[in-house]
């Protein structure tokens, strides 16, 4: 389905079109990686709505992103649970290996670093989100091997996704 | 002896399918409630049973479903919470990712209750997982009869949507969540009017949390004495407690109303870490005020909870021993709250950013003379004067911490330091949140 399709599909779901922003914003975000000004005001055409209402959303809630972000995005939990089990130490160890301040994209691309309000897995602190995934009873090990899995991730990507060549090219 | 319900699926291979949930007896109280009872007598079940919200308010669900009115000319909404956005708390979680037709089922019978054909699930976008799994049981429910047209052969027609959340705690409050669901910015709506008179698209609506629905088809097949007959008169029924923290055991544990909290955290969750004290606990995540280890005799029930200065709020227990700064802890919460305020009330939206850096500063050795007394001023300055209780629930949380744990806030501002630093100090610059 294209992403005007799926749109008008998650409208249905309301009387007002209104209400269909939001569903509308994650589908926009999810093709697009990010929410740049043309993704908005064509999520706003598509739903027949005021420009302004989808700006509005877009900059309220915090997992909407008008910014570009890495390929992968580290969602560091470090409110209370998640910090009594030790995720400040995590976010220095990220922050020393990584090469970047929480907030920052690092220059390949690759990760962007954020910290995050609860995630609600708080019996499994500390927690951290990635893409879909949710990662749990983190220690600096762990961290290690997950960045290895997704640096490994990346380069598989770029592997399969590289251009073909001709023999001889 | 106490017998699990809402969380009997939960650790069984398969929980999330309708197979599993029909072979445990599942969709019976809606067959039960749909042949045996008119609307009217399962509000009446519920009213009886003194069902009280499992959302944080703890406000009698029986009673919210009388309000709604009849024959209005406009259509009765029914939204499930399932925002779960206060820190501490899980439970919600669990019951959506690994027995989501109890909250199905729960669902359609209390929407039959109310006279609904639809309903919303607003869950938080962050649970990916609890989203795909709650789809997979509509799409399950909707093939088995349970939801649709003429549900199970009756005259009920019941639909569910999910409305994914994009990441805001102020949606858990229930007119900021209507205001969400309806496309605007999650600002809290000044009440009366309350929701079931004019609430989603200004229909009478009814708000319940997914905790508060799982426990309705229980009511239905065992009877609103069974219900009201585990712990106390005034706060009955099964409960969820969500432990985690510096415990040993942290995890979901389904136990009556009215436990001790002491009995929960040293028995059930294995008590303090090896070679450490309980110093404190928050019995009901970050908006209940944090109670002293000389206190933890408190029963873990609504009444209980709030005659000892506290709440049960969504029953997010967090536990902190004593290699933890308590002015830490506190800056934290309030960090929180202050990243959460949606901006709409001032003495929120001022106060809070204003508390933080008094905080900031008194845990990074920089206090001055009068910093506390400036505290209690700023919280005599929120409390009571937001449209919602975000701002309350901050300053509630603020206000134990400064009561109960002074000595360290003294002990910060006099000794210039943290007492609780064993490294020298980073560079706090370097370290801001929000």
């Amino acid at each position: 389905m294209t992403m005007r399709e799926k749109i008008e599909e998650a409208a249905a779901r309301y009387p007002d079109q209104r209400s269909a922003i939001m569903p509308a914003l994650l589908i926009a975000q999810e093709e697009h990686g990010h929410l740049p000004g043309p993704v908005l005001e064509e999520v706003a055409d598509i739903l027949g709505v005021e420009r302004i209402w989808v700006y509005e959303l877009a900059t309220f809630y915090t997992l909407f992103h008008t910014e570009p972000v890495g390929m992968f995005h580290l969602q560091l939990c470090d409110n209370v649970s998640c910090m009594l089990c030790g995720s400040e130490e995590l976010l220095n160890h990220l922050e020393t290996v990584l090469g970047i301040r929480k907030g920052d994209t690092t220059p390949d691309g690759l990760f962007t670093l954020s910290t995050v309000e609860c995630l609600g897995a708080c019996e499994m602190a500390p927690v951290m989100q990635v893409g879909d995934d949710y990662h749990a009873h983190l220690d600096v090990a762990r961290i290690n091997a997950l960045l290895d899995s997704l640096r490994a991730t990346a380069g598989a990507a770029s592997v399969e996704h590289a251009p073909a060549r001709l023999p001889g090219e | 002896m106490f017998e699990p319900v809402l969380l009997k699926n939960v650790d069984v291979a398969d929980g999330h399918l309708v197979s599993t949930y029909e072979a445990g007896g599942g969709y019976q109280a809606l067959a039960k409630a749909l042949r045996e009872y008119t609307p009217d007598e399962v509000i009446d079940l519920v009213k009886r049973s003194n069902l009280r919200g499992r959302g944080g308010a703890g406000f009698p669900t029986g009673m919210k479903w009388g309000f709604v009115p009849k024959r209005t000319g406009k259509p009765t909404y029914l939204c499930c919470n399932a925002d779960e956005g206060e820190p501490g708390t899980f439970k919600d979680r669990i019951i959506m990712e690994r027995d989501p037709h109890q909250l199905i089922e729960g669902l359609a019978v209390s929407a039959y209750a109310i006279g609904a054909e639809t309903a919303y699930v607003y869950i938080r976008g962050e649970y990916v997982t609890a989203i795909r799994r709650l789809q997979q049981a509509i799409a399950e429910a909707q093939a088995k009869g349970y939801l649709g047209k003429r549900v199970l052969g009756s005259d009920f027609n019941f639909a569910i949507h999910i409305h994914c959340g994009a990441g805001a705690y102020i949606c858990g409050e229930e007119t900021a969540m209507l205001e969400s669901l309806e496309g605007k910015r999650a600002q809290p709506r000044l009440k009366p009017p309350f929701p079931a008179v004019a609430g989603l698209y200004a229909s009478p609506t009814v708000i319940n949390n997914v905790e508060t629905l799982a426990c309705v088809p229980h009511i239905i097949m065992r009877g609103w004495d069974w219900f009201r007959g585990i712990g106390p008169e005034k706060s009955p029924g099964p409960k969820l407690y969500c432990l985690s923290g510096q415990v040993r055991k942290p995890g979901l544990y389904e136990l009556p109303m009215g436990i001790p909290l002491r009995e929960l955290v040293e028995n059930h969750a294995g008590g303090a870490l090896p070679g450490r004290k309980i110093k404190a606990v928050i019995p009901g995540g970050v908006s209940a005020p944090v109670i002293p280890e000389h206190g933890l005799e408190v029963r873990m029930d609504f009444d209980s909870l709030a005659a000892a200065g506290s709440m049960l709020g969504s029953a997010g227990v967090i536990v902190i021993d004593d290699s933890t700064c308590m002015v830490k802890v506190a800056t934290r919460i309030i960090e929180f709250f202050h990243h959460e305020s949606c901006g709409k009330c001032t003495p929120c939206r001022e106060g809070l950013n204003w508390v933080v850096k008094v905080l900031r500063r008194i845990e990074a050795g920089e206090g001055a003379a009068g910093d506390l007394e400036q505290l209690d001023m700023l919280c005599k300055g929120i409390f009571g004067n937001t449209f919602c209780a975000l701002g309350d629930g901050a300053a509630m949380g603020l206000r134990a911490a400064l009561a109960h744990f002074r000595t360290e806030f003294v002990a910060h501002i006099e000794e210039r330091s943290c007492p609780f630093t064993e490294e020298p100090r980073r560079d706090k610059t370097a370290r801001k949140y929000g």
